[in-house]
């Protein structure tokens, strides 16, 4: 948090009528939310023990979804919960025990090249939060008035302007069902090789495993 | 509330995941470190919606339908990324990224040891 907290503070004196030395109490819970968020977001990234950085990312993905609800987006917060919480938690939790993940700490969870990741990440860090800060120091968010993210405003805007791209998601979602059953189910090309007059879809995954 | 402070706040989760994506071994914890990286831009989108709702009056609130377009198209990712990797966990029986090694180049020392992995498994 160093090196956001000495950019806010040098982003201080610019402020307009909004200084950042008088936050309000939506800014104060969004900062507390946030630093929490951080953390367990550089745990999750850190940690030796696989199966903790899958719950060190429930805690990134619900401080997330309380820093949506301090933003007014109720709806994001809890299709948030829903599918970030509820769900790719799980899948990712099944996947570390379905390839059979170490319970202790692993020694080797990180890479030999985590300086080059570090170096590139701070300089990232650095450059974007050098970036952001100068551009939006002195942009305000109105946060009074009728919630823009409500269900309603959300439905309204998402069947009224976005249904095709809704549509085109579903079917993308569709997709990536099948795609998924394809993959993960187990190949029965040892046991029963394919007849010689049935043509084989080139590239496909029976033809691979024929050639293994 | 000022806009800087949601938009520092998903610079830092998208480094946070950079970082994790490149330092990682485990293609799951990749995979995780990815969710992170999604879910600032998600931050950024919902931030800047909100802004521009009320300076703006823009009424088409795109970046809370772009916001659920990305949650949508990252649980896809994460169930093919997941089938993928328990594919390639089954046939070579490791989900470590670095002994995959058989698109590299100029590795002419790991060829042996990618096909003693390969054979083992």
């Amino acid at each position: 948090m160093t090196p956001a907290s000495a950019a806010l503070t040098t982003a201080t004196a610019a402020a307009g009528t909004h200084g950042f030395l008088s936050p309000t109490g939506v800014e104060i819970a969004f900062l507390l939310v946030g630093i929490a968020t951080f953390g367990a977001a550089l745990v999750t990234v850190t940690t030796k023990q696989l199966v903790h950085a899958a719950l060190w990312l429930v805690a990134t993905l619900g401080g997330l979804a309380v820093e949506y609800l301090l933003l007014t987006a109720e709806f994001i917060a809890w299709v948030q919960v829903l599918i970030y919480v509820g769900s790719v938690v799980v899948l990712l939790l099944f996947g570390l025990m379905l390839t059979k993940a170490p319970i202790g700490p692993s020694p080797d969870a990180d890479s030999g090249n985590r300086w080059a990741a570090l170096t590139v990440a701070v300089a990232a860090a650095g450059a974007l939060v050098w970036v952001v800060v100068d551009a939006f120091r002195t942009t305000w968010i109105d946060l009074s008035g009728p919630a823009s993210g409500s269900t309603k405003v959300t439905g309204a805007s998402l069947f009224r302007y976005w249904v095709l791209p809704f549509e085109a998601l579903s079917v993308l979602l569709l997709t990536a069902l099948v795609g998924a059953i394809v993959l993960s189910r187990k190949a029965k090309a040892d046991t029963t090789p394919t007849p010689a007059g049935t043509p084989t879809v080139p590239g496909s995954r029976r033809e691979k495993e024929g050639a293994r | 509330m000022h806009l800087a402070y949601p938009a520092v706040l998903s610079a830092l989760l998208f480094c946070t995941g950079l970082y994790g994506v490149l330092a990682r071994r485990n293609a799951v914890l990749v995979l995780m470190s990815v969710e992170l990286m999604l879910n600032a831009v998600n931050l950024n989108l919902v931030a800047f919606d909100v802004w521009l709702s009320r300076t703006a009056r823009e009424t088409l609130h795109s970046g809370q339908a772009l916001t659920l377009f990305t949650i949508a198209i990252a649980a896809a990712e994460i169930g093919i990324g997941l089938a993928i990797v328990l594919a390639v966990h089954r046939n070579r029986g490791t989900a470590d990224i670095d002994r995959l090694r058989d698109t590299a180049e100029g590795h002419e020392s790991d060829a042996p040891a990618a096909e003693k992995a390969e054979a083992t498994a």
